[in-house]
């Protein structure tokens, strides 16, 4: 166990080194959503969204919860790419030739993705708050958010890992992540809610896991415990078979590439 | 003297999908010897070293080393070897000295012990001053040596190398072999693939020929080349297909130096064993007959003549291709 936990802390330090040095690319993925997403389409659709329909003071408040998810959303999906480079430049391999239970790879990633997600969702919500928009539940409503969106994470990374796994080319790799990423947001509650989304767009939204997670997120901030309790629940229990699956998958596409 | 065994392989197969990469191999690797394997790429090398290393298991047959079964008890014979990969499977955002510092944690060694045999094998390999660079800046002969070094970090009983000293200049190489005699000579087993030939020549105690799957010849350098039957002799003649030509080669056949004769498309390849009685012999048989000689060139028995004799193709004619 001693010897697992040493092994896991001397590979995530590796993520944590690379990330450090990579300046650049930390500031931007760092920066890169709430720019991008809360500052600009928050401030952007202020007039243009309807205050009766997303059901909250303004858009801006609105859109924070999606906002936050989103970000669990693409940290997640991105999470395996690491190791699809260890993978292709024989890195992995060597890792695999040493004695290290083969988990260890695998946790260091998770605890690494979801350590940068949560700085993540810190900082979304901080910015949020600079604009005005406060967490109706306080101190424990962030830390269920964190929560939530940790679980989400976990998830998503599965899917990744398992994707890094099992593609034969990097190409095939960014190809279904660009093909995934989009659709998940807009077939989701996270930019509008899902009352009025057309028809075939709730239909859809309604089965994935991302609009239970935003709903159960978004009462945290604009409404209080006595409307967000009932969402959390629910989510939770989507998550807990979401979790399920991809761990599953995630396992399977492991065992299968590295034995 | 008996010498242990260090690695025992029997039966080996590997089959992609519908390549069959591993045929049948069979061979054993004595301890303290550096054992190459030698053959084109895609010849199966790389995949024998991974079933060697666990990260690939076999899809039949069995291989030990000291006695541990690679599938059934890989994680024991993690801890037997150390892996120097072909890529320059070198993360760029780390220093040198912080990819032997990751690998002493997988490996579980003592702080200290750890730090004392970092600095040691910096220094063996000569990499001290760069050792607090990120590996970004390293050049190939650079990344090697770091390679290296990681793979001695464990101080493994087998050092496993694939393609040691592909891609790098000669003085790299010579460094690198260097190194390697070092290591066989406190005891160290050493196993490579490469396709240099010049390398298995003059580096390995062993080396196993393979050719698409299957071991074509196994031995020492100098055992393959006696085994070649002499050196040679190539004459090339004015006229390859004149009627002389048959006459001059049964003239040949009788002298008592010459041990064999093939017919080749510039004259005639002849093997002798005395070279410097059989060269005047088969000057004055040439003369005598009548056949016009435009070139004599004689030469030791080179191991490109053993790969030759084994798989029909010249290993120097191989078209580089991408490792897979």
């Amino acid at each position: 166990m001693n010897e697992q936990i040493q092994e896991v802390l001397a590979l995530t330090n590796r993520w944590v080194k690379r990330l450090s040095r990579e300046k650049f690319s930390m500031l931007f993925t760092l920066i890169q959503p709430m720019l991008f997403w809360l500052i600009f389409f928050g401030n952007l659709f202020q007039r243009a969204a309807d205050v009766q329909i997303v059901q909250a003071p303004n858009y801006m408040s609105f859109l924070a919860a999606g906002v936050v998810v989103m970000t669990v959303l693409n940290n997640g999906l991105a999470g395996g790419v690491d190791l699809l480079f260890d993978k292709e430049n024989g890195f992995l391999e060597r890792l695999m030739a040493t004695p290290i239970r083969r988990s260890s790879v695998i946790i260091s990633r998770f605890l690494f993705v979801m350590a940068i997600t949560a700085m993540q969702i810190l900082v979304i919500l901080g910015v949020a708050f600079l604009f005005g928009v406060s967490a109706e539940t306080g101190i424990l409503g962030i830390a269920l958010i964190l929560v939530i969106g940790m679980l989400f994470g976990v998830g998503l990374t599965a899917i990744s890992m398992a994707m890094a796994f099992s593609v034969k080319s990097h190409g095939d790799f960014f190809s279904v992540l660009g093909f995934l990423s989009l659709p998940m947001i807009f077939l989701s509650s996270a930019l509008v809610p899902l009352a009025a989304m057309p028809g075939w767009m709730k239909t859809l939204a309604f089965f994935n896991p991302m609009t239970w997670v935003i709903d159960a997120i978004r009462p945290l901030i604009l409404s209080g415990w006595s409307q967000a309790l009932p969402q959390v629940a629910i989510a939770l229990g989507v998550l807990a078979i979401f979790d399920a699956l991809c761990l599953y998958g995630g396992a399977r596409a492991f065992k299968r590439s590295v034995g | 003297m008996s010498v242990a065994v260090a690695i025992e392989i029997k039966g080996l197969g590997k089959i992609y999908d519908t390549v069959n990469a591993v045929k049948n191999l069979s061979l054993t690797v004595a301890q303290g010897e550096i054992f190459g394997l030698l053959g084109p790429n895609g010849a199966g090398k790389s995949t024998t070293l991974r079933i060697l290393i666990t990260t690939l298991s076999p899809t039949s047959g069995t291989a030990t080393i000291f006695g541990h079964d690679v599938v059934k008890e890989a994680d024991t014979i993690r801890r037997l070897i150390g892996y120097v990969p072909q890529e320059r499977a070198i993360d760029r955002f780390l220093t040198g000295r912080e990819h032997l510092l990751l690998l002493a944690d997988l490996y579980h060694l003592p702080k200290n012990e750890a730090l004392t045999r970092i600095a040691s094998l910096l220094k063996l390999v000569d990499l001290e001053e760069h050792a607090d660079r990120v590996a970004k800046g390293y050049s190939g002969g650079m990344k090697r040596k770091l390679d290296i070094a990681c793979g001695l970090l464990p101080n493994p009983k087998v050092l496993f190398l694939d393609e040691p000293t592909l891609g790098l200049d000669v003085q790299s190489r010579l460094n690198i072999w260097q190194y390697l005699r070092q290591l066989r000579q406190q005891g160290m087993t050493i196993v490579m693939t490469t396709n240099y030939l010049d390398e298995a020549d003059q580096l390995c105690d062993r080396i196993a020929i393979i050719d698409r799957g299957e071991i074509r010849a196994i031995g020492s350098p100098k055992d393959l080349k006696a085994s070649l039957g002499g050196d040679g002799v190539w004459l090339t003649l004015g006229d390859p297909h004149s009627p002389l030509v048959e006459t001059l080669s049964t003239a040949l056949k009788a002298l008592p130096f010459v041990r064999a004769i093939r017919s080749a498309p510039q004259g005639l390849d002849i093997r002798v064993d005395a070279p410097e009685k059989a060269l005047p012999a088969i000057l004055d048989t040439t003369n005598r007959v009548g056949c016009r000689l435009d070139g004599i060139e004689y030469h030791r028995p080179r191991l490109d003549d053993v790969f030759v004799a084994h798989t029909g193709r010249s290993l120097k004619d191989q078209p580089p291709e991408p490792a897979t």
